[in-house]
């Protein structure tokens, strides 16, 4: 038997139903595509709320601003092409908030420490000590594993699902 | 909360079956051709045997993983992370209201000996319960050879990120794992890595759609990236989730590939809520106050975003945290 993978895309995806005698609300049920699709080029909002931590959904499109966390971030490729480059950060260059990304004002100074390429379902580690900046030639899609900070976009009455259909 | 300080207990084997009977504490379980048998001092319970084993490998293999696991409506166990208590009826209203409910509390350990155990002696060759129903055979009928290879496998934890030096491998095919039947027709490249001198080995990427659909186990989910408590399990799902899970905390799911129907329940009483399908793309939170059951007509790819920080289970149940993920506001 030949088995077809079906993959969700910003252009093309379908959207699952909750059907539920209980406050859809508590489920916060999405969909990353339809966030992307509505998202300005690198809000980073959020899909996933786990106390301090969040999962965050990034429309990848031009080049985004330059990034740190205090701790590592891990990106998945969710559709298209992402281009993630990395600069060291000094120690004096180290970001000091609690966590979650910030965005820095430029490019830092520092060594560059090369570039990873990823399309759908690659995993990137974007480590603690380094600053990163994403860059996609067409519009792509990728899910930030990472911390509720200063750059995280809550906008859940908007994404989620609220009643049923 | 009493902890019992016992171990399990070969009891009698069966002279026509050839299967062993077993003990912990006040439960026996012994098993036929069809099914598992279950007695406490107030009642017995049958489950389907398939269905007892496929739940029995995951909940050793996941280490009682987080909160509740129902092998159904009756019988299960809840992670006390340290003790485990095994439970039947007790979060079933008609068991309750019979008063045949009955739990008891051991060390994590002895449980686990003991679901061994029983796995080692009900398991034969030729059935492996952490496949999908299509790619093993069957445990009905007559104990057959004891398997010699390992029950238990691919709960794989990485510390940091798969496939950084000294972290855990990614699947690949050298190492035995084929790219599963189900997944065959997606394209599986890698990403590009320039690394500028001196900075080797600090940047890493890795292909997780591959590693998924590398993986030999079903609804067995492995850690593919960890930041403080914030945990990211990837799994394979085909058939459906052999136990209902109530989680003692929230836990979100992202639908990589494919579809899941997931059965909604409430944790206390297992009324039904209803239902939630997700297809690729779809977020959905798993609050800490139901339990769930997820179905998937193709083998599908699913992350599940967990929050490991200790202690989080008595901060939810003492009502300090909601049952629920968001604030809305």
């Amino acid at each position: 038997m030949a088995y077809k993978t079906k993959t969700g895309a910003l252009g093309s995806y379908d959207k699952g139903v909750i059907e539920l005698d209980d406050d859809l609300r508590k489920y916060a049920f999405s969909n990353i595509f339809e966030v992307a699709g509505a998202a300005q080029p690198y809000e980073r909002v959020a899909v996933v709320q786990n106390l301090e931590y969040t999962a965050e959904v990034v429309r990848a499109e031009g080049e985004s601003p330059w990034y740190a966390a205090p701790h590592d971030e891990f990106a998945i490729v969710m559709d298209g092409e992402i281009a993630f480059s990395f600069v060291k950060l000094e120690d004096d260059q180290l970001p000091s908030h609690s966590g979650g990304a910030v965005r820095l004002g430029a490019k830092p100074n520092g060594p560059p420490m090369g570039k990873i390429t990823a399309r759908r379902g690659h995993q990137v580690l974007l480590p603690k000590g380094a600053a990163y900046q994403l860059a996609a030639a067409s519009p792509s899609v990728a899910l930030l594993q990472t911390a509720d900070g200063p750059e995280t976009v809550k906008r859940w009455a908007e994404i989620c699902v609220m009643k049923g259909e | 909360m009493t902890v019992l300080d016992t171990k399990v207990v070969r009891l009698t084997t069966d002279e026509a079956t050839g299967y062993t009977m077993f003990q912990l504490g006040s439960f026996t379980f012994r098993r036929d051709d069809y099914f598992a048998h279950i007695s406490w001092p107030k009642g017995n319970h049958i489950i389907e045997i398939d269905r007892f084993l496929r739940a029995t490998v995951r909940d050793i293999g996941w280490g009682f993983f987080y909160g509740w696991i129902f092998f159904d409506d009756v019988f299960g166990t809840t992670n006390h992370y340290g003790t485990v208590d095994v439970f039947a009826g007790s979060y079933d209203r008609g068991c309750k209201e019979a008063g045949i409910d009955f739990l008891e509390t051991f060390h994590a350990e002895a449980v686990a000996e003991a679901f061994q155990a029983i796995a080692q002696d009900w398991i034969s060759v030729g059935y492996d319960p952490l496949n999908a129903p299509l790619e093993t055979g069957s445990p009905i009928g007559s104990k057959g050879p004891e398997r010699t290879d390992p029950l238990l496998r691919a709960f794989i934890a990485a510390d940091r990120m798969l496939g950084l030096p000294g972290d855990k491998p990614v699947r690949t095919e050298a190492a035995g794992f084929p790219i599963n039947r189900a997944f065959a027709d997606l394209d599986y490249d890698s990403p590009d890595i320039e690394c500028a001198a001196g900075f080797e080995g600090q940047l890493h990427a890795i292909n997780l759609f591959d590693h998924i659909a590398r993986s030999d186990v079903t609804w067995n989910p492995s850690i593919s990236a960890v930041a403080g408590g914030n945990i990211c399990c990837v799994t394979s799902e085909e058939h459906m989730l052999p136990v209902i899970h109530g989680n003692d905390r929230n836990e979100w799911f992202i639908q990589l590939t494919d579809e899941i129907h997931w059965n909604i329940a409430d944790k206390n009483t297992g009324a039904p809520r209803g239902r939630i399908v997700m297809k690729a793309g779809d977020v959905c939170a798993m609050p800490a106050d139901i339990r769930h059951q997820g179905f998937a007509p193709k083998r599908a790819m699913l992350m599940v975003m967990e929050n490991g920080t200790p202690g989080l289970e008595a901060r939810y149940a003492s009502g300090e945290l909601k049952p629920y993920p968001v604030d809305f506001g």
